[in-house]
């Protein structure tokens, strides 16, 4: 058993996502991520259960442990209980407290969902906001979605939202007293340093690769950018 | 669909659901892209149902998008959700009542972490009196926001202005039911219906007169996969998924799609949009696509609430065809008309489906 491992086992998801896996295969079976990518949850399960360090370390670095949606079908399905998806999350997590997801394509993918939910959750109190949903990074929202957004005051206010706007009721301001709170909590548990840990290891790499990353609220940088649309395709598909 | 086998399991996965006195908590997704069916769900359960609700301006998102994508550790979570229970606790409520699906699945998670490992809910309860001084406190109980339309299906299906009736055929409208991964595959226990074969929607179907169409991807996901979405370069993972349902799901002819999570209506509506522009393909035979609608909007339209308040305009996927199958008395003329009936400028259509303005 090694370092690396003994960290995974003390996250009570790892715990819980595997207690001796039969490799039936029922788990890449029923994955929506395995149909598109080349992903097996069972060899996951497989991997893990080596206790090897090396093969811990493979994996914290590659591209495989960033396919899965965390839709937790495999949860339901496996008949010793086991979830693959669980063990993804504790894996994504190491991968982060390590700085080794910075090595992988889809890895380093995480200052983007640093930059756009993170920074969002904290600035606002919503993971997601009304205002951030442009139609040039989410073209699917199609014709509509530009129609509420050019007249989004009077459309939100007949469907009964209070956006923007104090007091209960959807998409309301948060108070900065609740916001305040909300950072408070990020701070003590360890949410600030993980945001700070996922910068930090980014600004190295690009560094590293001589692109420019910006600010921690960038999203232009040449860095981010890339990391948001750039897909290599032939070496992730099935 | 066929019941006899689905009735035994339903029997095995039934849950306790309060019968009043609801501590509402809103969605980050269902809010920004629905927000009139949150309205609904509440005008449902006070207006139609005499029960009440009350929501709080203090609670903040779970942080559930941001913990499924790798950005909030599960000890961060945990503690928002902590500080999220001790409002309700606060505002003198104990059943706690949450829009969104992702966020059912975090306190259902939680619940059950900290029931079986007591240590996470030590760390938890000294992290809340560090960075809030709140009192840790569990709610009574827990309920998905459907669960409890559910609950009361047949109270408002006897109060119903309408039904899930084809009013020329007087057929009742096949309907799929999609549920969210996240309100059962991990717990099957906590949904009803379990995880298999929900109840959940299915139950309301029926009660509202239509027929649940049974069909071979039922149970897969919409695509969401939280990265596999929010990232551009890994959407392929997204369309992919729903394209699978609705190839699986065409050849029933369903004339609506029934969904508990609000990020599934959104993939559901606004990938048939881009399928529609991607290969020039509706899965509909008027070419309108399938509509898709909140089980929310589903309550208020047989309630006889008007669309457009209830936000239906908001979708991309028409709906039109589906009021008028229904029946249903509306004014088209009001659709796009703002919240003092004045005139707005009108949407662009899209290229490949059919769209009433």
């Amino acid at each position: 058993m090694g370092k690396l491992f003994d960290k995974l086992n003390s996250d009570v998801r790892f715990v819980e996502g595997i207690s001796g896996c039969i490799n039936c295969g029922t788990c890449t079976a029923i994955c929506p991520a395995a149909e598109v990518y080349n992903y097996e949850p069972r060899n996951i399960a497989n991997l893990v259960q080596t206790r090897d360090d090396s093969v811990i370390e493979e994996l914290l670095k590659s591209d495989t442990i960033w396919y899965c949606g965390e839709c937790m079908s495999c949860k339901t399905r496996c008949p010793r209980n086991n979830a693959p998806g669980l063990i993804i999350q504790a894996l994504r997590k190491l991968s982060i407290e390590t700085g080794l997801f910075v090595e992988s394509e889809k890895g380093r993918q995480q200052l983007n969902l640093k930059r756009m939910i993170g920074n969002t959750i904290l600035e606002s109190g919503y993971c997601v906001h009304f205002d951030h949903l442009l139609l040039d990074v989410f073209p699917e929202q199609g014709p509509i979605w530009q129609w509420v957004r050019d007249n989004r005051d009077t459309v939100l206010k007949k469907v009964g939202a209070n956006y923007n706007s104090n007091g209960p009721g959807a998409m309301r301001v948060v108070s900065k007293e609740n916001l305040d709170e909300l950072y408070k909590i990020f701070e003590v548990t360890g949410g600030i340093d993980f945001f700070d840990k996922i910068e930090k290891f980014s600004a190295a790499k690009a560094k590293e690769l001589n692109k420019e990353i910006g600010d921690s609220t960038n999203k232009s940088s040449e860095y981010f950018s890339e990391a948001y649309t750039v897909n290599s395709i032939n070496k992730h598909k099935r | 669909m066929i019941k006899d086998g689905k009735k035994k399991i339903w029997d095995d996965y039934q849950k306790e659901i309060a019968d009043d006195k609801f501590y509402y908590v809103r969605s980050c997704i269902r809010q920004t892209l629905w927000p009139g069916s949150e309205n609904t769900y509440l005008r449902v359960i006070r207006d139609v149902l005499g029960k009440e609700i009350y929501e709080s301006e203090n609670h903040t998102t779970c942080t559930g998008i941001g913990y499924h994508s790798e950005v909030v550790p599960f000890e961060t979570i945990q503690t928002v959700v902590a500080r999220n229970f001790s409002l309700m606790k606060e505002a003198g409520y104990e059943n706690y009542n949450p829009s969104c699906v992702t966020s059912f699945g975090i306190y259902t998670e939680i619940l059950e972490t900290w029931h079986h490992f007591p240590d996470e809910k030590k760390k938890v309860i000294s992290f809340l009196k560090q960075a809030t001084n709140r009192e840790f406190v569990e709610p009574k109980n827990l309920a998905h926001t459907s669960d409890v339309i559910f609950k009361f299906r047949d109270e408002i299906a006897a109060k119903a202005k309408y039904k899930l009736i084809n009013k020329e055929t007087g057929k009742p409208l096949k309907v799929v039911d999609h549920i969210g991964c996240h309100y059962a595959k991990m717990f099957p226990n906590k949904g009803v219906g379990g995880a298999e074969y929900p109840q959940v929607l299915a139950g309301l179907v029926e009660a509202f007169g239509g027929e649940v169409i049974d069909y071979p991807e039922r149970r897969h996901c919409c695509g969401f996969g939280f990265r596999q979405y929010l990232v551009k370069a890994n959407r392929g993972y997204s369309i992919s998924a729903s394209k699978k349902k609705f190839e699986s799901m065409e050849p029933f002819k369903p004339d609506f799609i029934i969904t508990n999570c609000p990020g599934c209506n959104y993939f559901m509506d606004r990938w048939q949009y881009a399928l529609s522009e991607m290969e020039h393909k509706t899965y509909d035979e008027d070419g309108y696509g399938i509509p898709v609608l909140t089980y929310e909007e589903v309550a208020g339209l047989v309630s006889g609430f008007d669309p457009w308040e209830m936000g239906m305009q908001m979708h991309q996927v028409d709906v039109e065809p589906l009021l008028k199958k229904i029946g249903v008395e509306y004014d088209p003329s009001q659709k796009f008309k703002g919240a003092n009936g004045e005139d707005l400028p009108l949407p662009e259509k899209p290229n490949h489906i059919n769209f009433s303005v």
